[in-house]
């Protein structure tokens, strides 16, 4: 044992150092947070952007890494949700099986990749808004198929109290576990999508995305591929659906109505979709505006309930300003200040004029 | 069903390629009109012709890219006319675009990497590639044979046209190719690059055959034992490249009056 340990814990150093330093602070901050930000703010705005977050980074994987715009996500979502409800404990007792929690979460998981696969299987042999058609198709079918069917989907009410398991004893609805519970979820995806970006999965993903043809021609079954890819986005949408049910602490066809599948789009487009942070930033972005813009609409004398017409105009702003969302626009940033330090830098700043 | 004699002799013998009376249709319009066509196992061929002569088509025929719409392809003595692209490069066949058709948000590295990968196990593999992973090894190996390792972590969409061109040349080379379809590879080339192209051409191991279709003809002659000449998509002439060159008809059909014969 001992004549490992020299060479494995410099190469962990190594890993680590490549963080740069302004992750950390986040890092720090995010697990801080819990100590000057009140219920409010854990619950309602961060635990929900992190859920938002992880159902916006699923479609991310499918459109950044896989060149695929699919508008099922949020469906494999609210799917993952349902059977916790049908499965678990809920408030409507002639339906729900009451099974516990180790068996219904992973079954959860797995049925909603299951459909998520299929959808793709489905959707991959079609390109561009072909694939946005039959994704919106399918979603629109859930939507209308959990308002009528009363057997399985109790129809039009849903279901309510959908709570999580009491493990190690704690209410995981409470403020803080709640705050942790999400903020660990979207970290795991968080890493898993970055790791698998470099994996030889993540780089055939990307050669897909690139030049589909040109991967047929090295070998590579595309159709293969780009299903596989609706699998793991969906396993991450899963656990942001079941999350969002549990914080909602309801299933209802609304959970993924057409406007819900869209808003996805717009968190993804918004925060930006060449990096997996991007979708995460359009989260935070949507619940910030959903949750204030209702205030700052009233203080104008506006309609609250008008929120989505802010919503909607910094969508467009953003779509209009940087094509490559929020994050783009931090890339071109960052690009202009490094020039401009250059250029003040002595001896530079007397070559020009 | 043949024997098991006759399909042990039909092994031994096979040609590298063997296509039999294909035709392909686009619309009412014919690609190419019964294609037969023999190229033996490490035999090197040129095939000319004008534009629209069926060229490109017939790579892309045996590729997989389109199916033809008639006939047969034999892959060393397997029928593959009904595979998907993908499983007849897993049997060793390998081909370049005439247009470069790299994946221009990777790196050089990664674009080899994956050329490696997609004839080898582990395609979906969730593991990262280590530095010391054979296939990684292989894959610094072909930049290294294509003069690209000063440029291996810049991104595809920052290189040269000529460097673009030489990185096509590598991910073809991946893996245990057989038989390889160069698609006009010296398009666009500088002298110096054309003659760097002839040499990766010339020392490719004897037991590797390929077609070349390339109009320059010094370039294509150089590197090829055989000429197939193709017009309106059908062969129209087949022999060594210096009867290819001399032939009258060729001249006036391809080669024009703008060459005149100065390749003699």
């Amino acid at each position: 044992m001992a004549h490992v340990l020299p060479t494995t814990a410099p190469q962990r150093l190594v890993v680590l150092e490549r963080i740069p330093t302004p992750v950390w602070g986040i890092a720090l901050l995010l697990l801080l947070m819990p100590a000057f930000a009140n219920n409010f703010v854990l619950f309602q705005i961060f635990g929900w952007s992190f859920i938002l977050g992880m159902i916006a980074l699923s479609l991310m994987v499918l459109a950044g890494y896989g060149g695929m715009v699919s508008l099922i996500q949020m469906t494999v979502a609210a799917l993952a949700g349902y059977v916790v409800a049908i499965l678990g404990t809920s408030g409507v007792p002639q339906i729900s099986l009451g099974w516990p929690w180790w068996l219904h979460i992973p079954l959860a998981i797995l049925i909603a990749t299951l459909f998520g696969t299929l959808v793709g299987a489905l959707a991959v042999r079609t390109e561009g808004i072909y694939t946005i058609m039959i994704t919106l198709a399918i979603a629109a079918a859930f939507f209308y198929f959990t308002r009528q069917n009363y057997v399985i989907f109790n129809g039009y009410t849903g279901f309510n109290n959908v709570i999580p398991p009491a493990l190690f004893g704690v209410d995981w609805r409470q403020p803080v576990p709640f705050y942790y519970l999400t903020l660990v979820c979207a970290a795991l995806s968080y890493v898993a999508v970055v790791w698998m970006a470099r994996t030889p999965f993540g780089l055939a993903l990307q050669g897909v995305r690139d030049n589909p043809r040109r991967m047929s021609a090295l070998g590579f079954s595309v159709t293969a591929h780009r299903i596989l890819a609706y699998s793991f986005a969906s396993a991450i949408a899963a656990v942001g659906g079941i999350l969002l049910v549990w914080q909602n602490a309801q299933v209802v066809p609304g959970t993924a109505g057409i406007p819900q599948v869209i808003d996805i789009l717009v968190i993804a487009v918004v925060g930006g979709l060449a990096h997996p942070i991007g979708p995460f930033i359009g989260a935070l972005i949507y619940a910030l505006l959903s949750v204030f813009a209702s205030d700052i609409l009233l203080a104008f004398g506006m309609a609250g309930e008008r929120f989505k017409l802010a919503v909607g105009l910094g969508f467009l702003a953003v779509v209009f300003f940087s094509p490559d969302g929020v994050l783009g626009l931090w890339q071109r940033l960052r690009a202009r200040m490094q020039r401009r330090e250059r250029d003040l830098r002595p001896g530079n700043g007397e070559a020009r004029p | 069903m043949p024997s098991v004699a006759e399909r042990l002799s039909a092994a031994g013998t096979a040609n590298a390629l063997h296509l039999r009376g294909v035709t392909r249709m686009f619309g009412a319009l014919a690609a190419l009109t019964d294609v037969t066509l023999s190229v033996r196992s490490g035999e090197r061929r040129a095939v000319l012709g004008s534009n629209g002569a069926g060229k490109t088509t017939l790579f892309n025929c045996i590729t997989g890219d389109f199916p033809p719409s008639s006939g047969t392809i034999r892959f060393f003595g397997e029928d593959v006319t009904g595979f998907p692209p993908h499983e007849r490069i897993r049997r060793g066949l390998r081909r370049t675009y005439q247009i470069s058709a790299l994946f221009t948000g990777l790196s050089v590295i990664d674009n080899v990497y994956l050329a490696c990968r997609g004839v080898s196990r582990g395609r979906f593999s969730m593991l990262r590639p280590r530095g010391d992973d054979g296939l990684m090894q292989s894959a610094l190996a072909l930049v290294e044979a294509v003069h690209l390792t000063d440029v291996k972590d810049q991104r595809v969409s920052e290189l040269s046209h000529g460097q673009q061109r030489q990185l096509e040349v590598a991910l073809a080379l991946a893996g245990a190719p057989r038989f390889i379809l160069f698609d006009e590879p010296a398009a666009g080339l500088s002298p110096t690059e054309r003659q760097e192209l002839v040499e990766i051409l010339t020392s490719l191991p004897k037991h590797i055959g390929y077609i070349i279709i390339e109009h320059d003809m010094d370039v294509a002659l150089r590197v090829v034992e055989s000429v197939t000449m193709m017009h309106n998509g059908r062969i129209f002439k087949e022999g060594r490249p210096e009867e290819i060159e001399s032939d009258p008809e060729v001249q006036e059909l391809y080669l024009g009056g703008a060459h005149g014969g100065g390749h003699a």
